[in-house]
C-alpha cells in the first residue's frame, strides 16, 4: 500500500500501480486513450497528464503521463491542476485535428470513448484550420468494419490484435500523422479473436458489421446479461436488443472468466435466434398448428404412450431437468454422443475426486508452464487459447519482476523479454494456431498423445502406471516436458473431449495429479464442447445407447426431444432405425435441423434471448442467462412447454411450476450435486430500492412510436415473472448484483470502458464479486491416478487411416452456423491428408477421394494438412456432412480423381 | 340599474372597435416562419434525403413519439429505412429539431393536422418527407461530413486532403 496525496486529499493506493490505475480505481475521472487494463501502458496518447509535486511545499510541480508512473508512497499529484487540464484539452484538440465530422453516421456515435474524454476535456470549438488527412477503408470481413478517418493513432488495435491476440495479417503502416491500422490488402481478418477490435477501438474505426446492418444506438438498446452458448466455458455475454430483433453482443466483463474479451464465434452466433428459418410456432407433421389443438392431440399421445425423454447440452438445467420430471429419471437419457458421455461423466470424475481443481480462466492465463494434450483449443475452446497465449508471458513477467520494471509498463516488458516465453507444450492431431507460442508441438494420434500424457505422469511423479513399449524418444521427451511442469509454481494441463479419447483425458488427470502429489499448485482445464455439457453430466441420466435400446426392445414408443438434433449424437443409421420405430416423436426447439424435420409435434422453444435459465460451464460454475426480449406468442421456454406436458398428464409436482425460481430451487432440491444453482443469481423476486431493474436504459427512445402502427395506445411492458429484470426503463439500476447488470453505463463514461466504475478496482472483480456459483470443489489431496490400460503405439494401416476429430470454429458448432456473418466463413468439408501419405495415393490438393468409415462412405476432396503424422487423417467434426461419425476411427481411403476437379 | 344601461352602452360602443375574429379557415392566421408546428423532413440541396438516421431527434423527444430505423444505401450513405412520429404524442417542443445536426427535420408554420381517429395522427417517412429543403437552403450534410458516399469520395469533403497511400514510402 502506498499513500498518495491527490489534490489536497490522501488516499490508500496499490503501491507500484499506474497513477492512471490508481486514479480510475478510485473513482477519479481521468481521460485516457492507450492504456488498457488488459494491455498495459505505452503512453502513445499522452492523454492521462497529471502533474506530480516534489512535497507539498512544491506549487510548481512536473506533468506526467499518470498511466506511465507508477503510484509511490507520498507522492503528491493533481488532476485538477490548471496546467494539467489545460494540457489534457489541448491534446484532445490535436487529436481531433485529423477526426472527420462524422458523428451522426458513425456507429460507435453514443458509446464513443472519443467522445467522452473530448466532453471530460472540455474541448468544443475546432481552431485548426487546415486540412485533414484522409485514407481508403479496407474490407476486412464479415465481422469488422473499417473507416480509417476517424482514428486518433492510439494503437490499441494493432497492441491487442498482434500483442494480445498472436494475430499476424494486421499492422501499423506508414508514419507520422499519417500512421494506417489494418491489413496489408483487403481480406477477411484471420484472427479469431478479431471482433473485439469493435471493443478495443476508443473511436469508430473499428466497428461491429453486423450490428451496423441494423443499427441502433446504445441507448435505444434493452440489454441483458447473459452467457454465450456456442461453447463449454461460459463467456459472459451482454444482449443488445432493440423492437424484438437481436442487435448485437457484447463482452460483459467477467473477471474470472473472459475478462475483457471474447471469441469472433460468441460475439457473431447470436444471429441463429433470429433467422427466417427459425420455429415460431408449433408444427405438426411440419405444417402449422394452433397451440390448443397441438396440446389437445398431444394430451392423447401422452395418455397412451410409453415415453422417453432426450435431454440436451445446450438446453439449460431448468429445461433438461423439466423433462427429467416429466418422463422420470429413470427415462431421461442425456442425449450426448457415446463417446462424449463417457468424457463429460469422465471428466466430472476427474473434477470432483482428484486433488486438483478446474482452472478459471484467469488461473489459465496466470499458470507459468502448460501441457495442452489432445485439444485444439482456438477452435474447441478459443477464450482459454487466448488465456494460454498470456500464460506464455508469464516467464517473461519473472523477468520483469527481476529487473524491476512493473508489469503494466508494456512496451519495456516486451524489450526486455524478448522471445522468452514460459514453457507451453501441445501435443495435438494437427497443427493448432496457438504453436506460435508453445515452446513444444508435437503432433501425435491420439493414443500417442495419451501415451507422452502418461509417460509425463510417471516422469513426474514415478509413480502411476508404466508406458508400455516407451521408446527413449517419447521417454526422453516426457523427462522434459515434466521437469518444465516441476520447476512451475502454478503449471495446468489442459484436455477435453475434442479428440474424443478417453485414454487422453485420463492422461491428463494423470499429469495434474502426479504434480499435486509433487506439492505443486497443478490446475486442471477440461474443455466440454457445449454450454451445459457438464450440467447435464451432473444431473445424470441413462446415455443415448439406452434410450435407443429401449425403443428397439418396445419399452418405449414415444421419444420427447429437448433441443437436440439426434443426427449429431449418433450415426445416421442407428438414429434413423430408432426414429423408424417411434409412434410419436416431439421435438422442443427453435433451430431447424433433421431431427426437428422427422418430428411429429415440434413445439417452438425459447432461445437463449428469449428464454432464462442456469448453465453450467467447463469448470463447473453454474451462472444464469437471462432474457432480452419477451418471447413472441407462441415461443416459450422448454420448461414452461414440458410443465404444459406435465399438466397434461396431471403431474400436480411439475404442474405448480409458475416462474422459473420455482423449476431451480425444485432442481436444486432433488438433485444434491446441483444444489448451489440456486445462488446463480438473484431470483425473480430481487429488487432495487423497491424496483426490478431496468433492462432498457433510461433514453430508450421510441416508446410511443414503436408500436403506433399497430396500437394508437402504448401497450404496457410485457412482464417478466422469471428475473429481477423488466421489459421496461422503469427501475432502479445502481448497485446492481453482478450477475444482474444489463448494460454498462455509468455518468459521463457511455462508451464499453464504462466498466471501470462496476469494479472494485479496474481490472479487478466486479463489485459484488465474480458471478456464478462453482459446484464442482475438488477431493481431498489424496494420491489418486487412472491405471487404465495404456494404448499400444500408433502403428499405420496399409490402405486405411485412422481419421480423428478435428474441430473448426465456424462450422462445428451447431448453432453459430445459422447466423448469417459467420455463414459466410464456415469451413468447408475435406478430408486432412498428410501430405506423404496423400502424395502415395498420388492426391493433388483438392482432389476427389471416397471414404468408407463404418457403414458411411462419403466423397470428399483432400485437403494437405503438413502437421498430421504419418497414416492419420482428419475430418472436421459438426459439418452437415460429418455429423454422428463416430470419429476417431480406421477408414479405407480411395481416390476418386487424382487432381482437383 | 346604472350598470345595466353601463354594460349596454360598452357593448354598442364595440360596433365600433376594429374586429379581432378572424375568419378561419377562410382566412389564414398569420404564422411566422419559425413557428413550432407539423414536423417535415426535407431534401438536401442536391435532392438527396437529409436524414442520416443518427437517432438523435428519437433521443432528444421528450415524449419518445420518433421512431426510426436506419438503413444503408449501396455506397454507404445512411438513410432512414423507417421514420415515424406519432404526433397523437408530439408536443411540438421543437428538440428534434434543434438536436438533429443535418437540418432534416424541421417544424413547420401549419397546425392544421387534426384527424377524428387518433391512428391518423401517425405519419410515416412518406407523409413526413418534402421535396425541399425547408427552413435551411444550401446546407448539405455529407458535403461536410468524412464518409464517403456515392458521388463524393474520401477526400472530397470540406477541409480534406486527397485519400493517403500508406504504402508510400515518401515522408
Amino acid at each position: 500500500m502506498a499513500s498518495v496525496t491527490i489534490d489536497g486529499r490522501s488516499y490508500d493506493v496499490e503501491a507500484g500501480d499506474n497513477l492512471l490505475h490508481a486514479c480510475l480505481s478510485l473513482g477519479f475521472d481521468l481521460p485516457y486513450f492507450c492504456w488498457h487494463p488488459a494491455m498495459g501502458s505505452v503512453g502513445a496518447c499522452r492523454q492521462c497528464a497529471v502533474k506530480v509535486f516534489r512535497s507539498p511545499e512544491d506549487h510548481k510541480g512536473r506533468l506526467v503521463m499518470a498511466c506511465m508512473t507508477p503510484a509511490t508512497d507520498g507522492l503528491h499529484l493533481s488532476l485538477d491542476d490548471p496546467e494539467a487540464r489545460a494540457f489534457r484539452a489541448s491534446v484532445i484538440e490535436w487529436l481531433m485535428t485529423n477526426h472527420p465530422h462524422d458523428c451522426p453516421v458513425c456507429p460507435e456515435g453514443g458509446e464513443c470513448h472519443l467522445q467522452d474524454m473530448t466532453v471530460m476535456t472540455g474541448h468544443v470549438h475546432r481552431r485548426y484550420r487546415f486540412r485533414k488527412r484522409t485514407f481508403r477503408n479496407q474490407y476486412l470481413g464479415p465481422f469488422i468494419a473499417q473507416e480509417m478517418n476517424r482514428c486518433i493513432a492510439c494503437y490499441r488495435c494493432v497492441r491487442f490484435y498482434r500483442d494480445y491476440a498472436g494475430g499476424q495479417d494486421f499492422d501499423v503502416f506508414a508514419s507520422h500523422r499519417y500512421v494506417f491500422f489494418g491489413r496489408s490488402a483487403d481480406g477477411v481478418l484471420e484472427n479469431e479473436f478479431s471482433g473485439n477490435l469493435a471493443e478495443v477501438c476508443p473511436t469508430g474505426v473499428f466497428t461491429d458489421k453486423p450490428l451496423g446492418r441494423e443499427y441502433a444506438r446504445k441507448w435505444d438498446m434493452a440489454g441483458s446479461p447473459s452467457i454465450c452458448v456456442h461453447c463449454g466455458l461460459g463467456c459472459n455475454v451482454t444482449v443488445n436488443a432493440r423492437a424484438g430483433r437481436l442487435r448485437r453482443l457484447l463482452n460483459r466483463y467477467h473477471h474470472e472468466i473472459n475478462g475483457y474479451f471474447l471469441c469472433d464465434r460468441g460475439r457473431f452466433g447470436y444471429g441463429f435466434a433470429d433467422q427466417p428459418e427459425r420455429f415460431r410456432q408449433p408444427l405438426r407433421r411440419g405444417q402449422p398448428a394452433s397451440r390448443a389443438e397441438t396440446l389437445e392431440h398431444l394430451k392423447d399421445v401422452l395418455a397412451k404412450a410409453k415415453i422417453i425423454g432426450i435431454g440436451s447440452p445446450r438446453a439449460s438445467l431448468e429445461a433438461n431437468f423439466a423433462l427429467r420430471q416429466l418422463v422420470g429419471p429413470d427415462r431421461f437419457h442425456l442425449g450426448l454422443a457415446a463417446d462424449q458421455h463417457r468424457l463429460v461423466s469422465l471428466i466430472i470424475d476427474v473434477l470432483q475426486k482428484g486433488p486438483a481443481p478446474a482452472a478459471t480462466l484467469a488461473e489459465a492465463e496466470a499458470a507459468d508452464a502448460v501441457l495442452v494434450l489432445g485439444e485444439d483449443l482456438p477452435n474447441t475452446a478459443p477464450r482459454l487459447a487466448l488465456a494460454l497465449r498470456q500464460a506464455s508471458r508469464q516467464k517473461g513477467f519473472a523477468i520483469a519482476d527481476r529487473l524491476e520494471i512493473p508489469r503494466w509498463l508494456d512496451i519495456s516488458v516486451r524489450d526486455a523479454v524478448q522471445e522468452e516465453r514460459s514453457p507451453i507444450y501441445i501435443a495435438t492431431a494437427d497443427a493448432t494456431r496457438l504453436d506460435d507460442v508453445a515452446s513444444g508441438v508435437y503432433r501425435l494420434a491420439d493414443g500417442e498423445v495419451a501415451r507422452l500424457g502418461f509417460a509425463v505422469a510417471q516422469a513426474v511423479d514415478g509413480d502411476g502406471p508404466r508406458v508400455p513399449d516407451a521408446s527413449p524418444d517419447l521417454a526422453a521427451l516426457a523427462q522434459v516436458i515434466a521437469l518444465a511442469l516441476c520447476e512451475a509454481k502454478r503449471p495446468l494441463v489442459v484436455s477435453g473431449t475434442g479428440s474424443a479419447s478417453q485414454a487422453v483425458v485420463e492422461a491428463a488427470a494423470n499429469v495434474a495429479w502426479a504434480l499435486c502429489h509433487r506439492g505443486r499448485e497443478a490446475r486442471l482445464s477440461m474443455v466440454v464442447p457445449e454450454c451445459d455439457s457438464l450440467g447435464l453430466g451432473l444431473m445424470g441420466g441413462g446415455s443415448l445407447a439406452d434410450a435407443f435400446q429401449a425403443v428397439e426392445a418396445g419399452a418405449a414408443d414415444t421419444l420427447i426431444v429437448l433441443e437436440n438434433d439426434l443426427y449429431r449424437r449418433a450415426e445416421r443409421t442407428a438414429v434413423e432405425h430408432c426414429l423408424d420405430q417411434l409412434r410419436h416423436l416431439v421435438v422442443l426447439d427453435h433451430t431447424p435441423h433433421r431431427t426437428a424435420a422427422r418430428a411429429e409435434v415440434l413445439l417452438p422453444a425459447a432461445s437463449f434471448a428469449e428464454g432464462d435459465g442456469t448453465l453450467v460451464n467447463n469448470e463447473g460454475r453454474a451462472q444464469r442467462f437471462f432474457s432480452v426480449r419477451p418471447p413472441p406468442a407462441d415461443i416459450q421456454e422448454s420448461w414452461r412447454w414440458l410443465r404444459d406436458l406435465a399438466a397434461l398428464r396431471g403431474d400436480p409436482s411439475v404442474t405448480a411450476w409458475q416462474r422459473l425460481d420455482d423449476v431451480t430451487a425444485a432442481c436444486a432440491a432433488a438433485l444434491p450435486v446441483l444444489a448451489g444453482i440456486t445462488e446463480a443469481a438473484p431470483g425473480a423476486d430481487f429488487r432495487v430500492d423497491g424496483a426490478k431493474i431496468p433492462r432498457q436504459p433510461p433514453r430508450y427512445s421510441g416508446r410511443t412510436a414503436m408500436h403506433a402502427d399497430q396500437t394508437i395506445r402504448e401497450p404496457k411492458p410485457a412482464d417478466d415473472p422469471d428475473t429481477p429484470l423488466s421489459y421496461s426503463m422503469e427501475g432502479s439500476a445502481v448497485a446492481l448484483p453482478p450477475s444482474a447488470i444489463p448494460y454498462f453505463w455509468a455518468p459521463a463514461w457511455n462508451s464499453v470502458q464504462a466498466v471501470n466504475k462496476f469494479q472494485q478496482e479496474v481490472g479487478g472483480l466486479l463489485r459484488g464479486g465474480p458471478p456464478g456459483v462453482r459446484l464442482i470443489h475438488p477431493g481431498h489431496p489424496g494420491r489418486r491416478s487412472y491405471l487404465p490400460e495404456i494404448p499400444r503405439p500408433f502403428t499405420p494401416r496399409r490402405g486405411r487411416w485412422w481419421i480423428q476429430p478435428l474441430h473448426a470454429l465456424f462450422g462445428s458448432e451447431e448453432l453459430s452456423r445459422h447466423s448469417p456473418p459467420i455463414a459466410e466463413r464456415l469451413a468447408t468439408p475435406s478430408l486432412a491428408l498428410p501430405p506423404t501419405d496423400a502424395a502415395r495415393l498420388g492426391l493433388a490438393e483438392g482432389a476427389l477421394v471416397e471414404l468408407r468409415l463404418g457403414s458411411e462412405t462419403l466423397r470428399l476432396p483432400v485437403s494437405l494438412h503438413p502437421a498430421l503424422a504419418a497414416g492419420t487423417g482428419g475430418l472436421t467434426a459438426g459439418l452437415p456432412e460429418t455429423l454422428g461419425l463416430p470419429l476417431p476411427a480406421w477408414a479405407e481411403v480411395r481416390a476418386v480423381s487424382e487432381t482437383p476437379p | 340599474m346604472y350598470s345595466l344601461l353601463r354594460t349596454i352602452w360598452l357593448i354598442f360602443l364595440h360596433l365600433f372597435h376594429r374586429r379581432v375574429t378572424v375568419e378561419y379557415p377562410e382566412r389564414k392566421a398569420y404564422l411566422a416562419p419559425r413557428w413550432r408546428g407539423r414536423i417535415i423532413l426535407s431534401r438536401d440541396p442536391d435532392g438527396e434525403e437529409r436524414c442520416v438516421a443518427c437517432y438523435l431527434c428519437a433521443v432528444a423527444c421528450p415524449v419518445d413519439c420518433i421512431f426510426l430505423q436506419k438503413g444503408e444505401l449501396v455506397g454507404g450513405r445512411w438513410y432512414p429505412q423507417q421514420f415515424r412520429i406519432n404526433f397523437s404524442r408530439c408536443i411540438f417542443c421543437g428538440y428534434c429539431e434543434e438536436a438533429c445536426p443535418t437540418y432534416a427535420i424541421q417544424l413547420t408554420p401549419d397546425f392544421e393536422m387534426s384527424e377524428y381517429d387518433r391512428h391518423n395522427l401517425v405519419y410515416e417517412k412518406e407523409d413526413l418527407l418534402i421535396s425541399g429543403v425547408g427552413k435551411y437552403p444550401g446546407y448539405s450534410f455529407y458535403r461536410v461530413a468524412g464518409l464517403a458516399i456515392p458521388g463524393k469520395d474520401k477526400g472530397q469533403a470540406e477541409n480534406e486532403e486527397p485519400p493517403f497511400d500508406p504504402k508510400r514510402l515518401l515522408p
